[in-house]
């Protein structure tokens, strides 16, 4: 075993140091990635040396990146993502090919970039979705070189070896689908009709992107992912589950209105509407970007919303309460009929001694009294 | 006195007693009505999520102890009301628990706290007057001056309510006052002001009866809202969906009526309410009681019959010679 660690710690820093040199980054910085990614995954210690190897050897994937009815705030939460500087290593551990926002080319230029990709990497290629897609009026809300936003995910979509949904509303329709919907914004999956890896929220927590396309670099396929299409690394349990302010909730302690005493003390904020209770993601554990856990809603002292979850985010008024999902009462809740104490042998001999001599005494008592009768009766006699 | 006069005397207190208690029937007493200004708590099984927000801050307002009953003893765990406890938050648990409100296979929480009877046990029980219904509001209050500590209130409530401090060396017995110390500063009963979900609700016995009709005419899914803290109070509502109810409102008639009312998914045997009759113990107990001392009639003639008894059978000392042994 230790063996096996030291050759890996070994490949590790060799990998590293050739990323390093590459990326213009530092061995440690490029290590620290590696390690947060394999964290974010769950996977066990000294995966991330394999990251490492497979970031280093693997040929970079060819991405191609298309924006469809959405704000760019997913993309933007990428490139503020800092382990390291990651528009570096999106620019170098993969091969981004197509981005709208990012990519130099424009006009024509740009979309023969993404035709000539697509015919180079055919098969190969990850399809990343962000925004959602117009089907009303055969989708003429949303056009891209004059090609309708339902086409161009098809058409893109027919050769990619994944399509990754980033975004709430490429994942299940987000914001743009919101009633009474008049542009008909479908997800992904809708126009695809298959089931695609989803990355939901406004905007998703960028890491949970990145350690999905690493997971794929890494062990070449997606990683495991619930009926949603959401992986189950980061989607898989409640925020409520591991919020830091899941004490005050059990304690009983909440936030009544905004500035009061209990939201200043940071209790619970589940009456000003929190979603945290209804809402997969893992926002409490991992926080949001790289300023630590102070940067997500929550710790911010504002209720989630969650944006993340079909049916919750802009469905839902904010202030709305959550229903508690998959929650069944703590053990230490009483049941309605609560046994208290226990009758022990010890007490039970006890008072049948006490009944007993109690009952003793009163036969004894009569007796004797009978006995006093006679001897007065005697006495009379006499 | 001879047989004969005996029977005689018998048959005159009979009848005395016979007219007795037919010239004052206003001792047989009906059950009591809600008083004008009654104030009472709603609550509402479906929308309580088990935060148990409420039983926090009853403890706080009242200056009640922390019990703790679990092995880690990190937070206040009370099992039940108690000489510490004023409110409490049970639960009903089945099968796997994996939906709320349902009565298979399924758990919903419930409230045990004073019910605020409209024609109470206690105040009937209490032979000091240190339970006391107010005559206005109906908020049933406790005396701890004027107790004896006789704990009949103890033994009489039918929900098990009031609690004795045993563990005190100055026992007092405890209940739920729906926070009345707190209503000369504007507030009101801490567990439904502090309600999350509204799921405990705070107000009028009128305005709570119409709200309860208000969610019963819902039908179950239907987009609705419901207000939270105080009925009539500042708007705190949020928009809720319509829960699936049972065709029984606990409180509305059982023992008289009570000034908390509940609603809830799940029948009310599960969640530890008994059924009750309509009519209240202490309508009947006072009724029978107040008969048979109506007038001191009854207790009379019966003293007249034992010292009739007594007479026969004790011979007088003289037959004896005087001799006073």
């Amino acid at each position: 075993m230790e063996d096996m660690s030291e050759i890996r710690i070994e490949e590790a820093t060799r990998a590293a140091a050739t990323v390093a040199s590459r990326l213009g980054i530092n061995r440690r910085e490029f290590l620290q990635f590696c390690a947060a990614t394999a964290t974010t995954l769950g996977l066990p210690a000294g995966a991330e040396a394999a990251i490492a190897e497979a970031v280093e050897k693997a040929k970079r994937p060819s991405v191609i990146w298309l924006h469809f009815q959405e704000c760019t705030g997913c993309t933007e939460s990428l490139l503020r993502a800092e382990h390291p500087t990651l528009d570096k290593l999106i620019l170098d551990v993969i091969s981004l090919d197509y981005h709208e926002t990012l990519m130099a080319a424009a006009g024509h230029q740009a979309e023969a970039a993404r035709k000539a990709a697509m015919a180079a990497n055919k098969g190969k290629y990850i399809l990343v979705v962000e925004g959602a897609i117009p089907v009303a009026q055969n989708g003429i809300y949303c056009k891209v070189g004059g090609q309708t936003a339902v086409d161009m995910l098809k058409e893109c979509a027919a050769d990619a070896a994944a399509v990754i949904a980033i975004g709430s509303c490429s994942s299940w329709g987000g914001m743009p689908s919101t009633d009474p919907n008049p542009t008909g914004s479908s997800s992904a999956a809708d126009i695809l009709g298959k089931t695609v890896v989803t990355i939901p929220g406004c905007p998703p927590n960028p890491y949970n992107f990145l350690a999905t396309a690493v997971h794929f670099l890494t062990f070449g396929k997606l990683p495991e992912v619930d009926e949603l299409g959401r992986p189950k690394f980061a989607y898989g349990r409640i925020i409520h589950e591991h919020c830091e302010r899941r004490a005050h909730f059990d304690a009983g302690r909440f936030a009544h209105e905004f500035g009061d005493e209990g939201h200043r003390m940071g209790y619970c904020l589940y009456k000003l509407g929190c979603k945290g209770p209804e809402t997969h993601a893992n926002c409490s554990t991992i926080g949001f970007g790289d300023i630590g856990e102070a940067s997500w809603p929550v710790a911010c002292g504002h209720p989630c919303i969650g944006c993340t979850e079909k049916g919750v985010g802009f469905i839902k008024p904010i202030h709305a309460t959550a229903q508690l999902k998959g929650m069944s009462p703590p053990a230490s809740y009483p049941g309605v009929v609560e046994q208290q104490g226990k009758t022990s042998f010890a007490s039970a001999a006890a008072l049948a001694a006490i009944a007993g001599a109690a009952a003793g005494a009163a036969a004894m008592l009569a007796k004797n009294l009978g006995k006093q009768d006679e001897a007065q009766a005697q006495q009379k006699g006499e | 006195m001879d047989r004969r006069t005996f029977f005689k005397s018998s048959l005159a207190g009979g009848a005395a007693l016979a007219v007795g208690a037919a010239s004052c029937p206003a001792q047989a007493r009906g059950t009591n009505t809600l008083p004008p200004e009654a104030l009472g708590l709603l609550f509402d099984s479906t929308l309580c999520v088990g935060c148990k927000a409420c039983v926090a801050a009853c403890k706080e307002v009242n200056g009640m102890p922390v019990e703790n009953f679990t092995k880690d003893a990190y937070w206040d765990t009370p099992l039940d009301l108690s000489g510490k406890t004023l409110n409490v938050i049970k639960v009903y648990r089945d099968g796997d628990m994996a939906a709320k409100d349902r009565e298979e296979n399924g758990f919903a929480f419930i409230k045990k706290s004073c019910m605020h009877c409209v024609d109470p046990s206690c105040v009937s029980a209490c032979p000091v007057s240190a339970m006391r219904k107010d005559a206005k509001t109906g908020i049933v209050t406790y005396d701890k001056d004027a107790c004896i500590g006789c704990r009949y209130c103890v033994a009489a409530c039918p929900f098990g309510v009031p609690r004795f401090t045993y563990d005190s060396a100055t026992p007092q017995i405890s209940k739920c006052q729906l926070c009345v110390h707190r209503h000369k500063d504007g507030k009101y009963a801490a567990c439904a002001e502090v309600c999350p979900t509204g799921a405990t609700l705070y107000g009028t016995v009128a305005d709570i009866r119409k709200e309860i009709a208000r969610r019963r005419a819902l039908k179950p899914g239907e987009q609705t809202s419901f207000p939270r803290g105080k009925l009539g109070g500042k708007d705190q509502s949020y928009p809720g969906v319509a829960a699936k109810y049972i065709d029984h409102v606990y409180g509305e008639t059982e023992f008289g009526g009570t000034q908390m009312m509940m609603l809830s998914g799940v029948s009310f045997q599960k969640l530890g309410y008994s059924n009750l009759p309509p009519n209240s113990d202490a309508a009947s107990s006072e009724t029978l009681q107040h008969t048979l001392y109506g007038g001191l009639i009854a207790p009379i003639v019966v003293l007249g019959a034992l010292t009739f008894i007594a007479k026969r059978n004790v011979k007088p000392d003289n037959e004896e010679g005087g001799n006073h042994g």
